[in-house]
């Protein structure tokens, strides 16, 4: 069943046309990736889903609920919520105060404290930093906690905006076993990432994203296979 | 880079020779020309040791005076906090909370120039809820559509904002009229209580002391002289308690309550509160609200420790408190009363030992010191503590 559905959705930056109508939809306990380019316009969807961004024109659908017309702090209420690109956690907040501000919309203690226990469950590093300031905490910690907190808004779909930026290669591929076991405990996320082979390997599908249009689609193995890709984000020619 | 450089090791002579030379050199200038604007160290040292009970007397006035200046650069520096917006209107805020302070004070008074404590702090009530909301409306009509300006535009704005208020503030300064309710009389009388100028200061009624006589007697300065009596009068106590009340308040606000948090989040990353599900509007107007109540819980302070106002008061309190605020680095709380106090004890000793027509340059001298050692402020650097 289908829970995200976006339809011919037209953001303008200014005057900049950045996206021209996509399609794109997510099913539920699914993961979808959006590759693409620099300036495609990866971003600039999830903050349209988020609400960040208002649509000119085009409909967003959460679980059939048209949510492209209300406020940002609203759609995070109805169920989406994600971890930003260049993880923009609290730097002067605790650990704990951090997730505790991604349940900020909650109201229902022992879920939250239960949801609290699962993220110390899938990332214990956190834990162990309970009380530091996530100002004074790695790169690859702040991820963690990123994506901790966007998961204690307890979301129907889970944006991940390029989880991998910046992490060195062990710590790319914890935050993917990560994102493996959210596919497991039938998370559904909407994941954008530059790496696109590591992304498509996680993904059960895909869209490819060019200067605001959606230029491909499908299974993210037929994807990882198939030539343009390669040719254009796997590095398989050239660079 | 910074830290670099604060390795001696790796500074050159010339560096090295700057470094020590300055500090001196300022302090030999200040002692050549301070004598000029009253610093006159001998003479100083000489009338603190003849009554030794003044500098205790200035100490405590100049707390009183930190008290209301903290109050008011907390407005400042929460909104700076938040929004990185120095609000220029602030000062004009509290110059209303002054007249509603003084409206309320005077119908409680009915003409008699002594009013009971209950009276000052019932004030409390509608000059909060005024200045408040009028500091709210500022930020809807004036700061939020120009948000994503550059930030001069809200800067001009909340300039011609401070201007328009003090006009505003000038017309209440006439009208001044308030029913007195004469009971033995038939109908209803008027009492003029913001007298006939507009412009000229209005007196408030005072407050009344807890002891008669002239002060409370301290045993401890027996010892030293036996006429001395140091003056602690109710204006003291209550505007000293005020702060103190407000500081810690506002800081367990911002630290367990579910707003207080959401400030702090949205003083830390705007962008990223916004995706926690944070009204960022409703909590910047909020901060503005918040910095707005406390302008007016100064303006009784400053009301019932000054016995006057005028539409003028604001700038000259209002440049105070935002130096206080710049002083301790502004964005940060504790920062903004570091710097009332600092001020508060500068101005006061100042008046009494070095020389009264000085005390405004002697301020300004230090701040901008400060600011040439520590541009940030005395609290302020990058991991300090925000809202």
């Amino acid at each position: 069943m289908s829970i995200l559905e976006l339809n011919n959705v037209h953001t303008f930056y200014g005057n900049i046309h950045a996206l021209k109508g996509i399609t794109i939809n997510v099913n539920e306990g699914e993961i979808v990736t959006l590759i693409g380019s620099n300036g495609a316009g990866k971003t600039t969807t999830l903050r349209t889903i988020q609400g960040l961004l208002k649509p000119r024109e085009g409909s967003i659908k959460l679980k059939g609920e048209e949510i492209s017309k209300i406020p940002a702090h609203e759609v995070v209420k109805r169920g989406v919520s994600q971890s930003p690109e260049g993880r923009l956690t609290f730097p002067r907040m605790t650990v704990k105060e951090n997730l505790e501000m991604g349940a900020f919309q909650r109201s229902d203690k022992e879920g939250i404290a239960a949801d609290m226990e699962k993220v110390f469950g899938l990332f214990p590093r956190l834990k162990e930093r309970i009380s530091q300031r996530a100002g004074t905490m790695s790169g690859g910690e702040q991820q963690m906690l990123a994506m901790g907190r966007a998961l204690m808004a307890n979301p129907k779909v889970l944006l991940l905006d390029e989880p991998s930026m910046g992490l060195a290669p062990i710590l790319v591929d914890l935050i993917f076993d990560i994102i493996r076991e959210l596919h497991r405990q039938k998370t559904t996320i909407l994941l954008v990432e530059q790496n696109a082979r590591l992304a498509l390997g996680v993904a059960d599908r895909g869209y490819v994203l060019e200067t605001g249009e959606i230029v491909l689609k499908g299974d993210a193995k037929d994807l990882l296979t198939s030539p343009e890709v390669k040719a254009a984000y796997l590095g398989e020619r050239g660079h | 880079m910074e830290k670099a450089l604060s390795k001696p090791s790796d500074l050159s002579f010339f560096q090295r020779f700057r470094r020590i030379f300055t500090p001196i050199a300022i302090v030999y200038l200040v002692l050549l020309f301070g004598q000029q604007a009253g610093l006159e160290p001998g003479r100083i040292i000489r009338e603190i040791i003849d009554n030794p009970v003044i500098i205790i007397q200035q100490v405590i006035t100049g707390l009183a005076n930190a008290a209301i200046i903290t109050i008011i650069a907390m407005g400042y520096t929460m909104v700076y906090g938040i929004v990185e917006n120095i609000n220029f209107a602030h000062s004009s805020v509290f110059m209303h909370g002054t007249f509603v302070a003084l409206l309320t004070m005077s119908i409680f008074a009915q003409g008699a120039t002594v009013v009971p404590l209950w009276v000052a702090l019932f004030a409390f009530i509608p000059a909060m809820l005024y200045c408040g909301l009028l500091n709210g409306l500022v930020e809807r009509y004036v700061y939020r559509s120009l948000r994503k300006s550059a930030r001069i535009v809200a800067l001009i704005a909340g300039l011609g904002t401070d201007f328009m208020l003090q006009n505003i503030g000038l017309k209440i300064g006439d009208l001044g009229l308030i029913p007195n309710i004469d009971r033995t009389a038939t109908g209803v009388k008027f009492l003029r209580i913001l007298g006939l100028q507009s412009a000229s200061p209005k007196s408030f009624p005072a407050v009344q002391e807890f002891f008669a006589g002239p002060g409370v007697p301290i045993n401890l300065l027996e010892l030293i002289d036996k006429n001395a009596t140091l003056r602690i009068t109710a204006a003291d106590v209550m505007v000293i308690a005020t702060a103190l009340i407000a500081v810690f308040t506002l800081n367990w606000f911002v630290r367990n309550t579910r707003s207080g948090k959401a400030m702090r989040a949205v003083a830390q990353n705007p962008a990223a509160a916004a995706m926690m599900g944070i009204d960022v509007d409703r909590i910047i107007n909020l901060t503005y609200i918040i910095g707005g109540a406390l302008a007016g819980a100064a303006a009784v302070m400053f009301g019932v420790y000054n016995g006057t106002t005028s539409s003028q008061i604001g700038s000259t309190t209002g440049l105070n408190s935002f130096t206080a605020a710049v002083l301790g680095g502004v964005g940060n709380l504790q920062g903004a009363a570091l710097g009332a106090i600092f001020i508060g004890l500068l101005s006061s000793i100042s008046d009494q030992f070095i020389s009264s027509r000085w005390t405004t340059a002697w301020v300004f001298l230090t701040l901008v010191l400060v600011m040439i050692f520590k541009p940030t402020g005395l609290l302020g650097s990058e991991g300090g503590e925000k809202a």
